[in-house]
């Protein structure tokens, strides 16, 4: 890159005055004063959140309403600030998903441990864990804070994804692998 | 209803007069604040203040919901939050001196509008007269000599605190008071030179200037700021020194005083310096629109005696010596107040100087202005009027 040297001139008569700076300024300011505003009048308003936001982490079911968690625990282990606490547990003999074999019988992520890294989100085999597009939570106690199962799945709903990866390893199993 | 008025007590009458005047200026300074907030807002690209609203105002269906965006409600939350909140007083203060600063901002502010005519009526014969307090015949000598009186409020505040920002605080608006008072008054002498004409009584008050500007003829309807410009320009800048007002804000200057004078202040003491400031920016935007913008003419060239006329034709009623005062206070206040918008506009636009800048343009460059101002007009008046 070639040096420019630049000329520096003496300031004219007019700018020493500071009359036509302050002129100017005073016209861009009026610009900005009849442009329309800038900011979101936010409890209205929200703004748009773009996709791969890390929001509020949330636990989702797969379109058959099959809670997808299996309560492996890797996020769990994963989490740096030690937000997440599951207790495991066994989906009973019977249950439809029954060949899941496991699911968590209490899943608690305490939101003011939380640092929205999303690496349990990173971490989950099954896509169970998302973090989403909530980016607000409030509450008057400590307790109102911990995120407990019913009310992560409340927040999170169904994921549209077809996998379906535990019935097509049950039918594997079953009628043996169609494909290989 | 009006003889019962006229019948009164002369020094009752005063003392109702006084306080409907002080009853307009005290709401105005805390609207002020209040405007001060809103143009803020717009010129940096944000709404502004915008949710307070009182339930019944809030039913209106149109005015209410546009009340409410205008930030009206504010003022009142503003005004309620600093009576109610704890008035701490610091234990290191002078208290005597500190509790007297705030009331010392407001006596020179509100004192100011005695001499200040604020519009004008015709009379049967059709002559016009000012509407003030008391039209006295030192006007602007008077305005200059309370108005200047505000300063000790700054320089007790900043020595009472017993701190050192709000110590440089004082020792700053203080010199700041001193170099431009100077340029200001020089300002204005060219003008009362020429509105001064031989063979008339010698006056310096406020009604006369803007007679001389209601004059029929091409330089007899002009308005002093085309006339005189640099005085006019002057005296504006020396104006936004006085106010304390950005650019020259010195002795607030929280870069780098913190709060300066008021920094020890909170609650009410502080709110009422900020009514006192503001109340001295409209004070002073008057006096520069009576003394350059015509006062209550509606438009230069156009007289409000033509105005009236007008009217006049159109209806006997807005003849009215009333309907013509109400007219005229409201050419008035719409020049004051679009004066003080551009104060607030000046203030979001201009970065404050370094203290040695506003030393040297108050000595180095205005005072030589003003002289050299003066002395050109001194000699062409003795010209034009010889």
């Amino acid at each position: 890159m070639a040096i420019v040297p630049l000329e520096r001139k003496p300031l004219t008569f007019a700018e020493r005055t500071y009359v036509p700076q302050i002129l100017s300024g005073l016209k861009t300011t009026w610009r900005h004063l009849v442009k329309p505003k800038e900011t979101l009048e936010y409890p209205e308003q929200r703004p748009a959140i773009p996709p791969g936001y890390r929001g509020v982490p949330t636990l989702v079911k797969d379109p058959n309403g099959r809670e997808k968690c299996v309560s492996c625990q890797l996020c769990e282990f994963v989490c740096p600030p030690k937000a997440i606490r599951i207790t495991p547990g066994e989906i009973p003999a019977g249950a439809p998903a029954e060949h899941v074999e496991k699911a968590p019988k209490e899943f608690e992520i305490d939101m003011l441990r939380c640092i929205y890294c999303g690496m349990c989100q990173e971490v989950c085999p099954e896509e169970a864990i998302w973090l989403q597009n909530q980016f607000s939570m409030t509450g008057y106690t400590r307790e109102e804070m911990v995120n407990n199962k019913a009310r992560l799945y409340e927040l999170g709903g169904t994921l549209p994804d077809e996998h379906f990866k535990w019935d097509k390893k049950k039918s594997a199993e079953t009628h043996g692998n169609d494909r290989h | 209803m009006i003889d019962f008025y006229l019948n009164l007590h002369p020094v009752v009458q005063g003392v109702l007069k006084g306080l409907a005047v002080i009853m307009v200026i005290f709401p105005i300074g805390g609207a002020c604040s209040m405007a001060e907030r809103k143009v803020s807002a717009w010129i940096q690209g944000r709404p502004g203040p915008n949710r307070a609203v009182v339930p019944w105002v809030s039913w209106i269906p149109v005015i209410g919901p546009f009340l409410q965006r205008l930030g009206i409600f504010h003022v009142m939350a503003d005004g309620g939050k600093m009576l109610f909140k704890e008035d701490a007083l610091p234990g290191h203060v002078n208290k005597f001196y500190f509790i007297l600063a705030p009331i010392v901002a407001m006596i020179p502010a509100l004192t100011t509008v005695t001499a200040v005519p604020f519009g004008a009526y015709l009379d049967t014969a059709g002559k016009v007269i000012p509407i003030a307090l008391a039209n006295v015949d030192i006007g602007l000598l008077a305005v200059f000599a309370v108005s200047s009186l505000g300063v000790y409020s700054l320089i007790l505040a900043g020595w009472a605190s017993n701190s050192k920002y709000p110590f440089l605080g004082g020792v700053r608006a203080s010199a700041q008071l001193i170099s431009y008072e100077l340029s200001m008054t020089l300002s204005v002498i060219p003008l009362f030179l020429w509105v001064n004409e031989p063979g008339r009584e010698a006056t310096l008050g406020l009604g006369r200037v803007v007679e001389f500007q209601s004059q029929p003829g091409f330089l007899g309807g002009m308005w002093f700021v085309f006339i005189m410009p640099v005085s006019a320009f002057i005296f504006l800048t020396s104006l936004f020194a006085e106010t304390n007002r950005q650019p020259f804000d010195m002795p607030e200057s929280e870069a780098d005083l913190v709060g300066g004078f008021h920094t020890e202040y909170g609650a009410f003491k502080w709110g009422l310096f900020f009514v006192a400031e503001y109340a001295h920016m409209v004070i002073g935007s008057t006096v520069f629109t009576l003394l350059f913008l015509g006062g209550w003419n509606p438009l230069p060239w156009v007289s409000l005696a033509d105005l009236a006329g007008w009217l006049g034709q159109l209806s006997p009623l807005l003849a009215h010596p009333l309907a013509v005062g109400v007219i005229s206070i409201g050419v008035f206040l719409v020049k004051v107040l679009a004066l003080v918008f551009f104060f607030m506009w000046v203030r979001w636009t201009v970065p404050r100087f370094r203290y040695d800048q506003v030393m040297e343009i108050g000595w180095k460059k205005l005072l030589p202005l003003s002289i050299a101002n003066l002395i050109f007009y001194a000699i062409a008046i003795a010209i034009i009027q010889k």
